[in-house]
């Protein structure tokens, strides 16, 4: 396991059951704050074609990629429904002195 | 044994049927019929990557191919269905077969409205709506080439982008006065107009086709006002009519295009149609009978056919919603825009922007945004949720880009 914690972002920067992008070393993720205030991390550009998700909507566990509603459970990357059918890859999240940090790989 | 699912169609509307009726456990034949030589394909790109990408492209798939393949379903490409035996509940194919079915879903889509014109089937013209279609445009774009486009709608009007990214002279052909006439409000219709003048596309409105001339140097486009435009191809996007051949000839209920009701069910009750191909009643609209020529509503009603031919008995009860892309501007447009009698505008950023369309009463009947990349889209989705929960927003908070679109679906 790398310890790889990059810093993101500070907390505060995502308002409540929203999403932003980040961008780091050449990639893009996306990350989250949920309506009970947890942050959770994924890929940022939506598996079925190369769409940042920080664009779409944040629902309850739900986001919805901005073009094709496709959509993936954030918390676990799960793929929910059509157009999207590939799972979204997650990363661990940690918040420390109010910023956000996020494991890569 | 069943005689199955038969589903004649494999654009997204029927592919998305067929999955649906595996997700749903069905563990009968299914069937999935269509007269491309291709694996089912998504069809938004063939106006955009397909001409633009560096190299060409191949057909973006439904899913994943394996899918198909793991879930059993049976797709006969290359044929045509052109006979329903509704006594026998049996499907004639232009290769002598004949399939028999149980449920019959008609996922047969629209056909590019042809130019009733001599010449307007001459090798300098070309109509967009398969990949084969895309093909060749894009064999016959080329740096310097002269482009003439006509019809200003979204097929007409991503294409002519598409064409100048790849460095061809473009000139848009529009009979009425404006571009983008149906379904798009003037004041969006305008930013566009105007990004494509920008591009150094040439749009003329307001002005007919009336003869064509080809020959080994050109096309000539004659139009009404006694100008010509020559050109080496003509790109021909007059709209769509739905294919309904099939279904007439069966007898089945027709009124533009195929009649369906709100479970998307015809006249016939083993027999449903979904997509480009059918007129429904929209329940939030009064139940106003439309028919609609995109790519969500093609998925949407894939999906929801193949549960109600599982018995499911659902409505249809999504928001229309429609997208296009042209340079890096994004238009989405949520609902009917014609529905509403006042607008109320939101600037959203970088001069994006979104026009939500009011009825008389205040109920939100549609939500039309135009910006650079996806800056419009969260909000419009949230319209969507406005439009479907029939809410009656405050204007003043629809105008005020500091209110959050959210905290009016909770209220």
């Amino acid at each position: 396991m790398s310890n790889n914690w990059i810093e993101a972002c500070p907390a505060d920067e995502i308002e409540e059951e929203d999403v932003i992008r980040f961008d780091h070393g050449g990639r893009t993720f996306a990350i989250y704050r949920s309506a009970d205030d947890e942050y959770f991390a994924t890929d940022g550009l939506c598996t079925h074609e190369q769409v940042h998700l920080a664009d779409g909507l944040v629902m309850d566990d739900i986001i919805e990629c901005p073009k094709h509603n496709g959509r993936f459970n954030y918390k676990t990357g799960e793929a929910k429904s059509a157009p999207v059918c590939v799972n979204l890859q997650t990363y661990p999240v940690k918040l420390e002195g109010g910023k956000v940090f996020v494991q890569l790989d | 044994m069943p005689a199955g699912m038969l589903i004649v169609g494999a654009g997204e509307c029927g592919a998305r049927a067929a999955l649906t009726l595996r997700d749903q456990n069905y563990d009968g034949p299914v069937t999935l019929v269509g007269d491309e030589s291709h694996f089912p394909y998504e069809r938004p790109p063939l106006s955009k990557d397909a001409i633009v990408s560096e190299r060409e492209p191949l057909p973006k798939f439904v899913g994943d191919r394996q899918h198909f393949i793991d879930r059993k379903i049976e797709c006969v490409t290359s044929t045509r269905a052109i006979a329903i035996d509704r006594a026998s509940r049996s499907v004639a194919l232009a290769n002598g077969s004949t399939l028999r079915y149980d449920k019959l879903l008609l996922a047969t889509g629209a056909a590019p409205r042809r130019l009733s014109l001599p010449g307007a089937e001459g090798s300098r013209c070309a109509y967009l709506r398969t990949y084969d279609d895309a093909l060749r445009v894009r064999r016959a774009l080329g740096s310097g080439c002269h482009v003439a486009i006509l019809g200003g709608g979204f097929i007409g009007l991503e294409l002519a982008a598409s064409a100048r990214k790849r460095g061809a002279v473009v000139t848009v052909i529009e009979a009425l006065p404006r571009i983008l006439t149906r379904g798009v409000p003037e004041e969006i219709a305008r930013v566009i107009d105007a990004r494509h003048r920008a591009e150094d596309v040439e749009i003329a409105c307001g002005r007919s086709v009336l003869t064509l001339r080809e020959d080994s140097t050109g096309i000539e486009v004659g139009l009404s006002d006694g100008s010509s435009v020559t050109a080496d191809l003509l790109i021909i996007g007059i709209g769509a009519v739905p294919v309904t051949d099939l279904a007439q000839g069966a007898g089945l209920a027709m009124e533009n295009g195929i009649a369906v009701d709100e479970q998307l069910q015809t006249s016939d009750l083993d027999i449903y149609a979904a997509g480009d191909c059918c007129s429904f009643p929209l329940a939030i609209y009064g139940s106003r009978r439309v028919r609609l020529e995109c790519w969500r509503n093609a998925q949407d009603q894939g999906v929801l056919a193949a549960r109600n031919m599982l018995g499911a008995g659902e409505k249809v009860s999504a928001v229309p919603w429609f997208w296009s892309d042209q340079y890096d501007l994004t238009l989405q447009i949520a609902g009917l825009p014609d529905g509403g009698t006042r607008i109320v505008r939101r600037d959203v950023s970088d001069g994006a922007f979104i026009l939500f369309h009011l009825q008389d009463d205040g109920r939100l009947m549609a939500a039309s945004g135009i910006g650079s990349g996806n800056v419009v889209a969260k909000d419009i989705r949230l319209a969507e949720m406005l439009i479907a929960k029939r809410a009656m927003p405050e204007p003043a908070a629809l105008a005020q880009p500091q209110v959050k679109l959210k905290s009016l679906l909770a209220a």
